[in-house]
Formats: C-alpha cells, sequence, structure tokens
C-alpha cells in the first residue's frame, strides 16, 4: 500500500510538471510579439529601446530559461500580473475561488445524496415505479441544457412563485460574513450568524440544483448499471444460500463493488462542476472562477489564462489523484 | 398428465430422510414462452447420503439444485410440488424461516470459485458473517472457528488466509474457502453444484477427496451435482441421471454405471473414452445423435426418444419412472420391459452411415502408415509476456509461459498436448501458429523457419497451418453468416473466385462436418454448442490445410457432443490426412485420439511417449500424478483405486522454481532436482522423460 501510495504521487508530480511545460509552452506558441504590442510605434522602431524591455522582462533569455523562470514562479506561488486587473493572479483566483467551490461542491454533494441511493432503488425495485421515476429524472437532468434550465428556474421559482431568492450569494442589502474560508455558508457559522447562514443557503438552491441536473442523471444512471451488474454475480447468489438478510447482502455485499465505477465517475464530475460553471455563473450572477475566466478570456488576460489553465490542470490531477487511493481503498485488487 | 403423482416410496436407505422432494415443477417464464427446466422431479436424500446428479447441460439438475433452498429469481418459478426438508416444507416457508434454514441446516457450493466469493472483502469476513447471521457464534468466536475450518478445509497457513482477499488465492483454494463458509453451520445437508469443473484434475482430486471427508466426519449428507460421470462415480452412493427436466433412472452408482437402464445414461457412459479400457479398433466412440429437445415444446412421448437407438413404438407415449429392481427405477419402456441395453446400440453414428471405406486400421497399422519426416519441429521454444507493472516505479515481472519447449510432429499424426491451466499448452499452440511471436527458439514447418518470420512471409503457410479454437461461442463472429464466415479464407487465399464456386464449396464443407449443406444463410446463435464447434473446423477445413491446431476443442461441450466431434475429427483425420495437434486437460480423451502425448507442467516438457506407453508406464512422477487424479466411471474400480494424491499447487510461472520445475510437489526430489533442470532424454523407444529419477516412483 505505501508503495502505491508513492508510486501515484510520483505520477501526479510529474503531470503536473509536463501541465506547466504544455501551458508554458501555448502561451509562448501565440503569434504576435508581446513587446512591439506594449510599446508604441516610435519606441518599437528603436532597437535598443525593444532590446532593453525584452532584456527586462527576461524574453532575450532562450526558450528553456524562461521556461524555468515561469517554473520558478509558478512554485513560489507567483502567477504573474493580470493585465486586466492588475493585480496578482493567484490573489484573483483566491478571490474567485471559494463561491465556485462553495457552489460545485453543494453541487455535487446534491448529486451524490440523491443519485446513489435513487440508482440502489431503481436497481433494486427494477422496473417498479422507482425505476421509472429515476430514469425520468436522469433523462430531463442530462439532456437539458443548462442556460435554459437556469432561466426556467429563476423564471419559475424567483420571477413566479417567488419562493426562491434571485441571483448573487446574498441578498444585494446583505453583507457578506468575515472571512475565514470565503465560503459562506462555513464563515457564517463560525461567526455565529444564522441569518447570513440561512440566506446564503438559499440562494444556493437554485444554482446547485442547477449545475447538478446532468450529474445527477449520470450519476443515477450509472449507480443502477453498476448494482444490476453486481446484483447477478454469482457471490449475490452465495451470500442468499448463507441466509444474509436482502439488507446486508445489498450494503454489505454489493454496494461495495458497484461503488468502485462511481468513484470514477463522481470524481471526473466534480473536477467538471469546479471547472465547468461558467454557464450558470453567470446566469445567476455568481462570483466565482467561472464568470473571471470568461471575463479573461474575452480581455485576452494572458497572465490570468494561464493562472487559471494552471489551476483546472492541478484541480483535475488532485483529484484523479484522489480517485486513484480510493479506488485501493475499495478494491483490495488495486494495490497489492 | 396426472396432476398428482403418488409420493415417492419410501427411499429404502434411509428411514428418516433429510430431503424429500415430490413432483418438484420449476419454470420460467420467459417472453418466448415457458421452459419446463424442471418438470416433476422426485426424490430423497438419506441422512449422511452421498447422491449424485447427473446430465448434460440444460437437463435440469442445476435449478433442481437451486430450487432447494429456493435461490431461483424472476423468472423462475417453482409452480408445484413439495420439498420437505427434515419434515418442514420448504416451499410454504416465510422469507425469515428460509433465511434461517439456508446456511444453516442447507448449505450450498457453487461451481465457479472465482466468482463465488466477493471480490472487495476479507475471507473472514466472508467466512464469519454466515455463522454470525444464525447466531451460532458471537463475532470472536466465529473468527477463531473461521480459521480452523480453513485448516480443516486444507488451506496450510489458515491465520494468514482469513485476513486475505479472494484474489490472493487460486481457484482450488478458493473453493475451499467456499467449503469452509458452507459448512460454517454444519449443515444437515451440502449441496455443491459441478464443484470441481472449473479445476484442474489435481486439484479436483483433492476437493473431492475432502468432499468425502466431510461426509465421513461430519455425516454431512451430499447432493452432488455433474456431468461428469467419474466424478459422480467416486463421490456418489446413489445416482439420479436426468435427462429435459426429468429424472430418467435413478439407482446406486455402481450399478447404474455398469448397467444403465436407460439409454440416455447408457449414452452418457459409453461416450466417454475411459482410462481403464483399450480404445476399440477405429476409436469410434458412441455417440448418440442430436441434440436434446428444444425446453420450450416438449414432446409428448418419451423425451429421449427421437435420440434413442433403442427406440420402439411405444415410445410414443410418455413412460413413468418405475421400479426396475431393487432400489432402481427407469423411465423407459425397453428396460421396464426387461430388455437389457448391454448389446452395442444397432445405431449407426453419422460418420459410419456414409459409403466410405471401412475404418479397421489398428493402431499399429496406422503408426506404420505415418510418414516419417517432421511436417513440424519446434526447438527450444521460447515465450515470457510482462505483465501489467504493479506501480509506476515497479519493474516488470515477466510470466514464463514456455519456457524452452522441443516439439516433434509426424506427417498424419496425433500428437496429444496436455498441462493443468497456466502450464503453457494454449501459449505453445499461438506459437506455432505464430499468433504470438516467440522470444527464442525454432519453429520448422515443412522445413520452413518461422518463428521470426514476418507475416507477409508466414500468410501463404496459413493455408495449410489451422486452428480450432475452445469456446465455438467466442471464436465465431456473430454478426457473420455461416456462409461468410466460410467464404472469407476461401477467398482470402484465392481458392474460390466466383460466388457459383464458394457456394459449392461451402455447401461441401458443410457436409464435410455433418450438418446441413443448406444452412449457410443461418447466424452462428442459431447453432448450438457441438454444431458451433462444426462451423469452426469447417472453417478451418477450408483452406484445405494439412495440419490443424486444436486448442481444447471439445471441453466446453457436454460429453456426447464431445465424442461426436471427436469421432468427426478421426473421421477427418482419415479422410484427409490431417495432422493434429492435440490440446487438451483431459487425459482420457487425449489418449483416445493421441498417437503420441507431450505432457507439459510450467512451460516446459515433463515427458514425451507413444500414448500406450504414457498410459501403461509413465516415467515422470508429475504424469503419474495426472493419471492418478483422473477418475473414471466406475464406481468399483473407482472405490477400489490407490489413490495417488498430489498436494499443493502449481507454483507461480512468474518465479519458476530452479531446477526441476515440479520438484517443489515431488516426493522423489532431492537436492540434485533443485540445482540442475533435468534434460529430456530417451528412456526407451520415443520415450522421453525429464526428471532425475525416472520411473523410480
Amino acid at each position: 500500500m505505501p508503495r502505491y501510495i508513492a508510486s501515484r504521487l510520483a505520477v501526479t508530480a510529474v503531470m503536473a510538471l509536463l501541465a506547466t511545460l504544455v501551458i508554458f509552452l501555448i502561451a509562448n506558441m501565440v503569434p504576435g510579439d508581446p513587446i512591439l504590442a506594449q510599446l508604441g510605434d516610435v519606441a518599437a522602431s528603436n532597437k535598443a529601446f525593444v532590446a532593453e524591455w525584452r532584456a527586462k522582462w527576461g524574453l532575450d533569455l532562450p526558450l528553456w530559461e524562461r521556461y524555468l523562470v515561469f517554473l520558478k514562479g509558478v512554485l513560489h506561488g507567483d502567477l504573474g500580473i493580470s493585465i486586466a486587473s492588475q493585480r496578482p493572479v493567484l490573489e484573483d483566483i483566491a478571490q474567485y475561488a471559494p463561491a465556485t467551490i462553495e457552489l460545485a461542491t453543494v453541487g455535487f454533494l446534491l448529486s451524490l445524496l440523491i443519485g446513489v441511493p435513487l440508482g440502489m432503488l431503481a436497481a433494486i425495485k427494477r422496473d417498479s415505479w422507482v425505476d421509472h421515476l429515476a430514469r425520468a429524472v436522469s433523462l430531463i437532468g442530462v439532456s437539458s441544457p443548462t442556460f435554459w434550465l437556469a432561466f426556467i428556474m429563476l423564471a419559475l421559482f424567483y420571477g413566479g412563485l417567488q419562493i426562491a431568492p434571485g441571483p448573487g450569494r446574498l441578498d444585494p442589502i446583505a453583507f457578506s460574513p468575515p472571512t475565514v474560508t470565503g465560503l459562506f455558508l462555513i464563515d457564517s457559522l463560525l461567526a455565529g450568524d444564522v441569518a447570513t447562514f440561512r440566506d446564503a443557503a438559499t440562494h444556493l438552491v437554485l444554482p446547485s440544483v442547477v449545475l447538478a441536473a446532468a450529474t445527477l442523471g449520470l450519476i443515477t444512471r450509472t449507480t443502477r448499471a453498476s448494482m444490476l451488474d453486481n446484483l447477478h454475480q454469482d457471490y449475490v447468489r452465495v451470500a442468499r444460500a448463507k441466509g444474509l438478510r436482502e439488507r446486508r447482502i445489498v450494503n454489505g455485499h454489493v454496494l461495495p463493488n458497484a461503488l468502485i465505477p462511481i468513484v470514477t465517475l463522481g470524481g471526473l464530475a466534480y473536477a467538471n462542476l469546479l471547472t465547468g460553471a461558467v454557464m450558470t455563473e453567470t446566469v445567476f450572477s455568481w462570483p466565482g472562477l467561472g464568470r473571471y475566466t470568461f471575463r479573461s478570456a474575452e480581455a485576452l488576460d494572458f497572465p490570468a489564462i494561464m493562472g487559471i489553465t494552471l489551476v483546472v490542470a492541478l484541480t483535475y490531477l488532485v483529484i484523479n489523484l484522489v480517485i486513484d487511493l480510493s479506488y485501493a481503498l475499495l478494491d483490495p485488487r488495486v494495490a497489492r | 398428465m396426472p396432476d398428482m403423482r403418488a409420493p415417492a416410496p419410501p427411499s429404502t436407505i434411509a428411514a428418516t430422510p433429510v430431503l424429500a422432494v415430490s413432483d418438484l415443477r420449476t419454470q420460467f417464464f420467459t417472453d418466448s414462452g415457458v421452459v419446463r427446466a424442471v418438470d416433476g422431479v422426485s426424490f430423497t436424500v438419506g441422512s449422511g447420503e452421498t447422491l449424485g446428479i447427473v446430465g448434460e447441460s440444460g437437463s435440469g439438475k442445476s435449478v433442481t439444485a437451486q430450487s432447494l433452498m429456493r435461490l431461483l429469481e424472476e423468472p423462475a418459478r417453482i409452480v408445484s410440488g413439495s420439498i420437505l426438508f427434515q419434515g418442514r416444507d420448504v416451499l410454504a416457508m416465510s422469507h425469515a424461516e428460509l433465511r434461517k434454514l439456508r446456511g444453516a441446516g442447507m448449505a450450498m457450493v457453487f461451481q465457479d470459485p472465482m466468482t463465488s466469493l466477493n471480490p472487495v472483502l476479507r475471507i473472514a469476513r466472508q467466512v464469519v458473517e454466515t455463522m454470525v447471521a444464525h447466531g451460532s457464534f458471537g463475532e470472536k468466536e466465529a473468527t477463531e472457528r473461521g480459521v480452523k475450518l480453513l485448516g480443516r478445509m486444507g488451506i496450510t497457513t489458515p491465520k494468514r488466509a482469513i485476513n486475505s482477499y479472494p484474489h490472493q488465492f487460486s481457484g482450488g483454494m478458493r473453493q475451499r474457502v467456499a467449503l469452509a463458509m458452507g459448512m460454517s453451520n454444519e449443515p444437515a445437508l451440502l449441496i455443491a453444484d459441478e464443484p470441481t469443473t472449473a479445476l484442474d484434475v489435481t486439484i479436483q482430486a483433492q476437493i473431492l477427496e475432502l468432499l468425502r471427508e466431510l461426509n465421513r466426519d461430519f455425516g454431512t449428507a451430499i447432493v452432488l451435482i455433474s456431468h461428469d460421470l467419474g466424478v459422480i462415480a467416486g463421490l456418489c452412493s446413489r445416482v439420479l441421471v436426468m435427462y429435459a427436466g426429468e429424472i430418467v433412472e435413478e439407482g446406486p452408482a455402481e450399478a447404474i454405471l455398469s448397467h444403465p437402464k436407460h439409454p440416455y445414461s447408457w449414452a452418457l457412459v459409453n461416450a466417454v473414452p475411459r482410462l481403464d479400457r483399450e480404445p476399440v479398433a477405429g476409436k469410434k466412440l458412441t455417440a448418440i445423435e442430436g441434440a436434446p429437445p428444444d425446453p420450450l415444446s416438449v414432446t409428448r412421448g418419451c423425451r429421449f426418444a427421437p435420440r434413442c437407438p433403442f427406440r420402439i413404438e411405444r415410445c410414443a407415449e410418455h413412460p413413468e419412472l418405475l421400479e426396475i429392481g431393487i432400489a432402481r427405477k427407469s423411465r423407459c419402456w425397453v428396460t421396464q420391459a426387461g430388455v437389457g441395453l448391454d448389446t452395442p446400440a444397432p445405431a449407426p453414428s453419422p460418420l459410419r452411415d456414409r459409403a466410405k471405406p471401412p475404418q479397421t486400421l489398428s493402431r499399429e497399422q496406422r503408426d506404420q502408415e505415418i510418414d516419417p519426416s517432421p511436417l513440424l519441429e519446434v526447438k527450444g521454444l521460447v515465450k515470457h509476456f510482462a505483465l501489467p507493472k504493479r506501480g509506476f516505479l515497479e519493474p516488470y515481472r515477466h510470466v514464463h509461459a514456455v519456457d524452452g519447449v522441443d516439439l516433434t510432429v509426424k506427417r498424419g499424426e496425433t500428437v496429444g498436448l496436455v498441462g493443468e491451466s497456466g502450464c503453457g499448452k494454449s501459449t505453445l499452440a499461438r506459437l506455432i501458429l505464430r499468433i504470438h511471436r516467440p522470444d527464442a527458439g525454432s519453429i520448422l514447418f515443412e522445413g520452413n523457419e518461422i518463428a521470426q518470420a514476418a507475416p507477409a512471409a508466414i500468410r501463404p503457410l496459413r493455408r495449410r497451418l489451422q486452428m480450432v479454437f475452445q469456446d465455438p461461442y467466442a471464436s465465431l463472429n456473430s454478426r457473420m453468416t455461416v456462409a461468410q464466415i466460410l467464404e472469407e479464407p476461401l477467398r482470402f487465399h484465392g481458392l474460390a473466385t466466383t460466388s457459383t464456386e464458394c457456394r459449392e464449396r461451402i455447401a461441401e464443407l458443410l457436409e464435410t462436418v455433418r450438418l446441413d449443406p443448406k444452412s449457410g444463410a443461418r447466424y452462428p446463435h442459431e447453432f448450438s454448442g457441438g454444431q458451433r464447434q462444426r462451423i469452426s473446423i469447417a472453417r478451418a477445413l477450408a483452406v484445405k490445410p494439412n495440419f490443424i491446431v486444436a486448442d481444447e476443442p471439445i471441453s466446453a461441450l457436454d460429453v456426447n457432443i464431445q465424442a461426436q466431434i471427436l469421432n468427426l475429427l478421426l473421421g477427418l483425420q482419415e479422410e484427409l490426412g490431417l495432422t493434429y495437434l492435440f490440446i487438451a486437460h483431459d487425459l482420457s480423451v487425449v489418449r483416445h485420439i493421441s498417437d503420441r502425448v507431450v505432457v507439459l507442467y510450467l512451460g516446459k516438457v515433463a515427458e514425451v511417449a507413444p500414448a500406450k506407453d504414457l498410459f501403461a508406464a509413465p516415467l515422470h512422477p508429475y504424469t503419474r500424478y495426472l493419471i492418478s487424479a483422473l477418475p473414471i466411471p466406475d464406481a468399483s474400480i473407482e472405490r477400489r483405486r490407490e489413490r495417488l494424491r498430489l498436494a499443493g499447487e502449481p507454483p507461480s510461472a512468474v518465479d519458476p522454481p530452479s531446477g526441476c520445475r515440479f520438484r517443489t510437489r515431488c516426493p522423489l526430489a532431492e537436492r540434485i532436482c533443485a540445482e540442475i533442470p533435468p534434460p529430456l532424454i530417451e528412456h526407451g523407444q520415443g520415450h522421453f522423460a525429464a526428471c532425475h529419477f525416472p520411473g523410480k516412483f
């Protein structure tokens, strides 16, 4: 087991290094000279001046040396200065990330806590009304476009029925809780501010449901298929022949096997939610990474784009590492 | 049909049976109709008795077994009958009562040990939960008892074993774990559904021995379900023979195996080649024609009549299972009238039916006919496979699948290749056909060196070098019609260019393998297993090869179909002068069909000899064990037989033992065996053995 963990960690480190290389190369392959783009016509025609600027930004160095400089910066948490906001990229990301993490995590938990039991029930009571309901829920979830679902939800529950709050993380007149983690649900509880907690929670309902819809569908279907697969395995018949209770057979024998593919799917789905919430964040005016990404791309803010790309890559790597490690816990055949 | 048959007459074996089944009917309600899988079965099992249920696949024997514990799921339903276990009606039990019965009074062991243990749970939990669920032991006592049970089942380090996961064990070890689970509450009845079918012969012998001991020491009654008469003969005192959902014969094992009183039992007994009997001239086995009836439409008369060589007029009426002697019952008008079945059947096998020169060549005559120049010469063949790395930082490890094998096949002869699973026999076959490229060594086929030849250089040779695979379900493309399957090689090798030529040749091929020449338009799934294997053979024959490698061509088939295919292969050899390399794990089949036999152990040749010499006087201890482990379908012989039991399991081919590979299990092993690998030396006419102490065992 320790060997397995060490080996997975080593793989992750190598992959992270490769990610920085790819990101660096893409940024440096983009046609156009950043120096000429920044200097005026007069300054650009002055060779000595251009050379001085090149030296100042380190652009006179060979590519591999520039990569090392970039890598050193990354390792020190220096992702450069955003052109649009004129602030360090890392600070920007740190400011926007908690909103996304909060939204994605709530959405993910929602799809997991509904999807897994629903899928299990659908498999156990195959072809019953539960199965049909699960099929309908997942079909709607998977096939509704996010922007459409988002607008419908807002129109129905906020505009029409007026039982849900509007866009944003909090009421426009409310104050954010004192920042500890940046996650409003946690910060408000730490501050003992129940009213803000309730406010933040109600604001989370619509966007997290919209975000969770597709994931919920996938998890339900995968859970159902995986359970069905395992319910017909020989070891289940053996467990029955031992005289075990049906509940124990499902929870003790089938579920540990059925969960294995769900861990992979769930992990990747969470990474997707963390990095792909642009649409939902835009409709719900959610001040998260998705909107930051969108704005940076619009403004061709290269340092910010590189920083976000790196963060996305690392998110996937870390989640993959977690998937691999939980595999080893769930399936003894993986780490021998 | 009578509604209720009279209850089974009291068993002569025990006054108070553990289990009394009467008129059990289990049916599958499928979309295409009702399948009467078990159709009015009645029998009893006495306390401490061993009862065998034998029959081919689809006969209803496994469904019967699962019905006893009501383990079947939809669409299967038990529609009528009664199952009394220790006097209590199982079919009337509530779910809670049923749960208390399962795994406590009545336990079951299943066929495939690789899938019947939960892969993600420790052995400890799986053994302990049976005991805890029935409240017979607390968690801690149950664990202690689990360790003892594993030890009793022959697991050498039970303390370590109980904390392991199933994947850390071989099939034989897993079956021991399954037996420990089954025996943990000391049931009165253990149902074993083909418990050794997935295992190698030496391991099978160990498990059967264990079952015998459990029956003797714990007094547990055993119902053993098997298709293998030899397995039944060694363990069971009484036998039921099932056919098409019915019991067709019942009686003491010894009597049924020596004097079957139902034509189906007769066919089963005679279809298998036996180690204790010389093959008859021409080597044809008694194979009955056809296949079991369509389970969806049951005939009104005797269900076996369409295939029966003893058929009489009365067989259009459905016979009852009636007493025909002391403790013997048969469902056959012929034997009920007192006529015996001991004379060989008048039924012509489809092969002899055709006008052909008489096949009366004795083995000696055939030996002389064999052209002495070798067709295939293999020298020092080596193939190692790299295993997937355990981790990013780990080194590669290799399976030494084939590790320096020499082999010669002469024109026109049949060489049998035997060994347990993992010995490298299939890899060797694939190397010879150059499906894999060997790591070292030479392969001379008709004088051409093909060991390292480029694929383009081998392609023309493939015409003369064909293969028949083990699994007739997986080796035919299910989306191609039979005609398309047969046309492909014809076109590819330019043996038929026009459609008319193809059509004629395909019809001819189908006729050669005794299939309807008009069946070319059908798809493989429309055929039975035996018929598919015929199609496989036709595909191999399409290119008119002179050498066929058959990799376990009959091991997925029922015994009767096995006999049909073996007869077909033998007939084709005579007709077409084919040379066979015949791979099998079944020694009696290999002895029956082969001129010479090669015994492989862990990637190396242990012994090579003419078939009759090998079985009469084996020189390598491993060969002796293999022969001794094979059960003989004759209860009296099987009981009297002095048994050699090979202990342990083959070591891993990743890290094979030094010197002689067999030394870790060999009773003769001395220091020299660990130090020097024994060379393959000729000890008699064509009799080679790789052993430092040949024939000393």
